[in-house]
């Protein structure tokens, strides 16, 4: 189908684009990459009157590295993440991840602040801000404000955000040289929308964890970063603190059906993945010894 | 509200200025307005890649950009790419192989997998598959397509070694 009829405007500024919004409020919507709202437009699920088309401000785009943060412009394209030596030296995790998302036409467009405003609960980099516990920048008229990613994300396709600000930038942390991270997703096809995934990063101290960020994604209305985690963080690691963990786990879990998986293969292939991520992290190939829980 | 937007871009080398609704996609701008229709329009939204066009150098999905957003761009299409001769040998390749059949996907498979030969100069058939997983084929059960990129690829390196 073809979208329906609206307004356009071209944003000269993040001021522009903020004023446009602040006049609009939800009658308008952001245009950044395109690759989740032109579809949502041509399926006619939304019906916005007047598209802000942020794509020219050259000022929200690029990676830059200050000292132990490294912040990312919202119109930075997945293709950028990509090709970025600054992301793969200190965002490693978000370099792996975003091979997976979608395919290559759509991540030469796609934009970081895109997907993330758009908080698809399947989609791979929400997820990743939660495990990197990143900070999102949202600027309105009447300032910026910083936003956790782990309270940035609250439904379906909902926000934090405000009809009337921009999303702007978001700030990670650098990976430390004791960091590690894990990414896996199961998709029916790469590329597609995941059916379970889990992004990881971890403080490896020998062969215990001194920090565990699990943040699965696909398992409900948002991405989920485990408090089964804790159980693993601190001791040695066990089979029967594993197994513990994944009990937690489940329980904490509220996965949905959908046509892709039942709500209870979801919650065993998180269990499945939790063991994966572990083994992997410390090298211990024994904990994933039975292949699953 | 809805008015119509004077847009200036180039495509496959020749300058256009157009007067388009907000609303108009860029694969219907190429095919309505340019009668451009080798760019083929098939889910519209984004899954197939039968619309897969180059702006300013990268693949995109037409179906995903308005035309409005090529300002002052650089687009090209499959008679771009045609027309110059820069994917003669791939053409002959899909023709030899018999990885078309109906056609529908092609304009798309080319403009993906000459991407996919410009960024690398030797690709195995696992990362040809990945870069044309955005592209569906719903006759030929792709062996052949790969095999036709694969083909293509061997023989552009010796060429050029």
């Amino acid at each position: 189908m073809k979208a329906s009829a609206f307004a356009y405007a071209r944003a000269t500024s993040v001021s522009n684009a903020l004023e446009l919004l602040a006049a609009h409020g939800d009658r308008a919507k952001v245009l950044s990459g395109g690759q989740s709202l032109m579809p949502a437009m041509n399926l006619r699920l939304i019906s916005p009157e007047l598209i802000v088309d942020i794509g020219e401000l050259a000022e929200l785009r690029g990676i830059a590295v200050t000292g132990d943060r490294v912040r990312i412009g919202a119109l930075t394209r997945h293709v950028d993440l990509a090709r970025s030596s600054e992301i793969a030296a200190h965002a490693p995790l978000l370099a792996e991840a975003i091979a997976h998302v979608a395919h290559p036409a759509i991540r030469n467009r796609g934009t970081l602040g895109g997907s993330l405003a758009h908080a698809d609960p399947a989609s791979e980099l929400p997820a990743c801000m939660l495990a990197l516990n990143a900070t999102v920048i949202v600027r309105g008229q009447t300032g910026e404000r910083r936003i956790a990613a782990q309270d940035f994300f609250t439904g379906i396709y909902e926000t934090a955000l405000s009809p009337e600000e921009l999303l702007v930038a978001v700030e990670l942390p650098v990976s430390l040289k004791s960091s590690a991270h894990f990414f896996h997703e199961f998709a029916r096809r790469h590329g597609d929308y995941a059916i379970l995934g889990l992004a990881a990063q971890a403080i490896v101290n020998a062969d215990t964890f001194a920090d565990l960020r699990l943040a699965f994604f696909a398992v409900g209305d948002r991405p989920v970063l485990a408090k089964a985690a804790r159980k693993l963080v601190g001791g040695a690691l066990t089979s029967a603190a594993i197994v513990d963990a994944c009990t937690a786990l489940s329980e904490e879990l509220d996965p949905h059906d959908d046509q892709q998986a039942s709500a209870s293969m979801r919650r065993h292939l998180a269990k499945v993945l939790l063991v994966r991520c572990v083994a992997a992290l410390l090298d211990r190939p024994d904990l994933d010894a039975g292949g699953s829980t | 509200m809805t008015a119509h937007v004077q847009i200036s871009l180039e495509v496959n080398g020749e300058r256009i200025d157009a007067h388009v609704p907000p609303r108009l996609n860029l694969a219907d701008f190429l095919r309505e307005h340019l009668s451009l229709t080798g760019t083929h329009v098939g889910c519209e939204h984004g899954v197939c890649g039968a619309c897969t066009v180059r702006v300013n150098g990268d693949i995109v999905r037409s179906c995903l950009m308005l035309a409005v957003q090529t300002q002052d761009a650089s687009v090209e299409t499959i008679e771009g790419l045609s027309d110059s001769g820069e994917i003669a040998d791939l053409q002959a390749a899909f023709r030899d192989r018999n990885a078309l059949q109906c056609g529908f996907c092609t304009p798309g498979m080319l403009m993906a997998a000459q991407d996919l030969l410009k960024l690398e100069a030797e690709p195995d058939r696992d990362r040809i598959r990945e870069h044309l997983s955005g592209n569906y084929c719903r006759c030929t059960g792709y062996q052949a397509i790969i095999d036709a990129i694969e083909t293509t690829a061997r023989a552009r390196k010796e060429r050029t070694s």
